[in-house]
């Protein structure tokens, strides 16, 4: 049996605009990045088991932009797009990212990719642009940042469990 | 986009840094409003203020014990909140599932490849 699970991820909500997603994979960081930079490879994995990815377009240079789609399983269509402003192949990815359904919301994401003995840890920073921004997917029940509201149900939800 | 009133529901009531201060103390047990006042440094009808919209969605309760009004908190209405970040982790976990398989068979593709002296 291969190494195929290679932890879970952790999201955290650093500030109150950004979110931060990290995850172990046991492979070399050029293969996660590719894996996050080659759209064949991304209509694999990114829906998840959520749907399908109907299109994944990458323009892979600063400036270019990136336009990935899924369907999901109920027939929802959910795109975002963004433009990719700093690229350090198999390091680190720094892109705009716009949820279509709420095309207000522009977020930039970090996206880190450290190797340590064959397996690579990535990091998803997503930075949301204003407070009214974050307000709104709060609102919609969406991203946003509510670090000490989530620190304070680790103490007092678990017991609701 | 208009921000929906601070008592819609939990999302919003916690929104505010101080009311996410008060249900902090109230996490610990329950409290005289004067507590709340020398604790966080507030004068009592800001307090009282911050207390109402808790308790409007649902998150604070209050009794009467003599003379004095105590508060607690229910920390049910926060689960949504709980839930909705939840989700979101879920969601991300499916998909990188997924990312291990794939980044398996690039391994092994890599490896064939070494060994076809490529």
């Amino acid at each position: 049996m291969t190494m195929a699970s290679s932890g879970t991820a952790v999201v955290t909500l650093p500030t109150d605009t950004t979110i931060l997603i990290t995850r172990e994979f046991a492979a070399p960081r050029h293969l996660v990045y590719r894996a996050w930079t080659t759209p064949e490879l991304v209509k694999r994995w990114w829906s998840g088991n959520r749907g399908k990815v109907t299109s994944a377009e990458v323009d892979l240079r600063v400036g270019g932009t990136w336009r990935w789609v899924m369907v999901t399983d109920h027939g929802f269509e959910v795109a975002f797009h963004g433009v990719y402003r700093e690229l350090k192949t198999n390091e680190r990815i720094v892109c705009t990212e716009v949820y279509e359904g709420f095309p207000d919301g522009e977020a930039v994401n970090t996206i880190t990719f450290t190797e340590v003995n064959g397996r690579t840890t990535l990091t998803v920073l997503v930075e949301h642009s204003c407070q009214e921004h974050r307000d709104g997917h709060i609102n919609s029940g969406m991203e946003g940042g509510m670090q000490e509201a989530m620190d304070h149900l680790e103490q007092v939800a678990i017991s609701l469990m | 986009m208009a921000r929906a009133p601070t008592t819609t529901d939990a999302f919003n009531a916690v929104a505010e840094p101080r009311r996410r201060q008060i249900l902090d103390v109230l996490a610990a047990g329950e409290r005289p409003v004067n507590d709340l006042v020398d604790l966080l440094g507030l004068a009592q009808p800001q307090v009282s203020k911050h207390l109402r919209v808790l308790r409007e969605v649902g998150l604070v309760r209050v009794r009467d014990e003599g003379r004095q009004r105590m508060y607690r908190i229910d920390p049910r209405p926060l689960k949504p909140i709980h839930d909705w970040v939840r989700n979101y982790a879920r969601a991300w976990n499916e998909r990188f599932d997924v990312l291990d398989q794939v980044l398996e068979e690039l391994k092994e593709k890599e490896r064939g490849d070494h060994d076809d002296g490529k």
